[in-house]
């Protein structure tokens, strides 16, 4: 039926606020968590962000009646209240389907990120959870490889994969640089990593990097027998470099190259992984940035959204953080986006800050990459926490053992292997871990230095016995 | 500059993956890896290979995979028949997760030389 046009400025709620709607199967939901101005009341403010997150704007136009914007509108359906927070409340809203392009984050955060973080009737609105339709997932690409193809290609079974940034980050001529790759990968790690802000500078060009590093890559997989990889990192100034560097990693026959995919962002993210689905190349993802964006618990995105749109986006691994000496509500809301990660369905789960069910279909999982501060006394914890799907990376644990990178390796790996070893056994790996690493290192130098080395970095033990009785 | 004799000399060893930096298993150890493949649901599978061509994706199968098998005595009987038939191969225990269709684990239980 016709409307007629009524020009002036009309509550946002009278339009935007449907508590009685129910959610279609094919709605984008999300939920924010709103901290309006004082005075507004919450609906007012819950439906001021479903408007200005899809089709509203703050006055009534003209043209809105050449179209059925019933159609299109992102409606409110629910206000909850924050447990423990008066200020704040969460709104649920559902986006019709049709206000987004097939496959494209990009315009999914552009719409629901957009203007109305900026919004003046609200203090703060962060971005809590998205729950993608399953016909939306199905025009994304997706993970390039996922979780199982990569453990094919490279070899890897029945544990994590074990990895190390190349460290010093910045300065290391090529030459020097693919040094530290080899000692690292002769010595039984896995995989190497470029630090995510080496792309191209003055001190090493990419490709010597790219040469040096191909070369040593291949060294240690001939002396070891084992598959080895290096994540070649392709982020660079414009996507037509990044894809050049890309192809020069696939013609230097490396398996595995890299991208930081919010910095470089997700419509270069998206292409460099359809460029990887289409070269048979892993794709390892970093989150430079993420912290500023997901850090404060009122304003911004949480990372469990940004993890979901990384694996929309394409991905074949994405950082996580670690978990281990941080607060125990941090693992929770960690084991609910890594899941949302790796699984195929996540169902609703408040305890892992997970909003919603989310089914994921038939796209593939992406390894949990855990890296930053870690060492051999931790491990049992990252196995028990992370499982196999997961990629755990020692920086400081491999380079700064007294004997070098080799021998760091090697006591990393020793360390993991005796951990799943135990697991697999049936002993608790956590309560038992001191036990586990001491018997270990009496038929390994390495990790018995190791141990020793770091032995001054308070052990957890309070967290770590915390995790039994979950 | 005086001598540094804390320092080791770390020698690159050739590894066959998984637990390929433990010492060589005892059986009771062998065991009980078995007994987690079989109490994960997977299907124990036997491969094994001359050590010339241990980095070939594909392993000859020893028979067929186990489907279904849950005594922990047949597939050691197994693993041991095959070393007895190639004894100079490497033999390795992998099990197959048909749910994911990857093997949830594989390591290697007799090394050949």
């Amino acid at each position: 039926m016709s409307k007629k046009y009524d020009a002036g400025v009309k509550e946002y709620r009278d339009t935007y606020w449907t508590p009685d709607y129910v959610p279609l199967d094919t709605d984008l939901l999300a939920c924010f968590k709103c901290t309006g101005q004082e005075g507004v009341p919450r609906e007012e403010v819950a439906a001021a962000v479903a408007a200005e997150s899809s089709t509203g704007t703050w006055s009534t136009v003209w043209s809105e009646l050449l179209t059925d914007l019933e159609f299109y509108k992102g409606r409110c359906y629910r206000i909850e209240d924050v447990p423990g927070d008066k200020e704040s409340f969460y709104a649920f809203i559902a986006y019709p389907l049709d206000l987004f392009e097939e496959g494209s984050i990009t315009n999914v955060l552009t719409s629901l990120v957009g203007n109305v973080f900026g919004f003046k009737a609200l203090r703060h609105l962060r971005l809590e959870d998205i729950r993608f339709p399953m016909a939306f997932i199905k025009t994304c690409g997706g993970p390039p490889n996922g979780i199982v193809v990569e453990r094919d290609r490279l070899n890897k079974y029945g544990r994590p994969l074990l990895g190390c940034t190349i460290k010093p980050k910045l300065g290391l001529s090529g030459k020097n640089y693919g040094r530290v790759v080899y000692e690292c990968l002769r010595g039984g790690l896995d995989l190497t990593k470029d630090d995510e802000n080496i792309n191209s500078q003055p001190f090493q060009r990419w490709r010597e990097r790219f040469e040096f590093v191909a070369e040593a890559v291949k060294l240690a997989q001939q002396e070891t027998g084992e598959v080895k990889g290096h994540y070649l990192n392709c982020t660079a100034t414009t996507p037509e470099e990044m894809y050049e560097r890309a192809e020069f990693a696939k013609e230097l026959d490396m398996p595995i190259i890299m991208h930081d995919y919010i910095t470089g962002g997700f419509t270069a993210n998206t292409g460099l992984a359809n460029w990887c689905r289409k070269n048979g190349m892993l794709l390892h993802i970093h989150r430079a940035m993420h912290a500023v964006i997901d850090r404060h618990p009122k304003h911004g995105i949480h990372f469990r959204v940004l993890a979901k749109c990384l694996r929309l986006s394409g991905g074949d691994q994405l950082h996580t953080g670690t978990v281990v000496g941080k607060l125990e509500g941090d693992r929770q809301t960690t084991l609910g986006y890594i899941d949302n990660l790796r699984e195929s369905f996540v169902p609703e789960d408040r305890t892992r800050g997970n909003f919603f069910d989310q089914d994921w279909g038939s796209m593939p999982g992406v390894f949990a990459v855990a890296s930053g501060g870690i060492h051999v006394w931790h491990m049992p914890a990252l196995l028990a926490i992370f499982g196999d799907d997961s990629c755990l990376q020692f920086g400081g644990g491999t380079h700064g053992h007294p004997w070098g990178s080799a021998a760091g390796a090697a006591a990393n790996r020793v360390a993991l292997e005796a951990c799943v070893k135990a697991r697999n056994a049936g002993r608790e790996i956590e309560k038992e871990s001191r036990d586990i690493l001491m018997e270990a290192a009496k038929h390994s130098p390495e990790l018995a230095i190791a141990l020793e080395t770091w032995k001054e970095i308070k052990f957890e033990f309070d967290t770590v016995d915390k995790l039994d009785v979950q | 500059m005086p001598f540094q004799s804390t320092v080791g000399d770390y020698q690159t060893v050739a590894t066959l993956e998984t637990f390929g930096f433990l010492p060589p298993m005892t059986q009771d150890e062998i065991y009980d890896q078995i007994a987690y493949i079989i109490a994960q649901g997977w299907s124990p599978v036997i491969e094994h290979v001359h050590p010339s061509g241990s980095m070939q994706t594909y392993w000859s199968y020893w028979k067929l995979p186990f489907f279904g098998e849950k005594d922990l005595n047949v597939v050691v009987n197994e693993l041991e028949a095959c070393h007895r038939a190639y004894p100079d191969h490497h033999v390795r225990m992998v099990g197959y997760d048909a749910y994911t269709q990857s093997q949830g684990t594989a390591f290697v239980v007799f090394e050949g030389r």
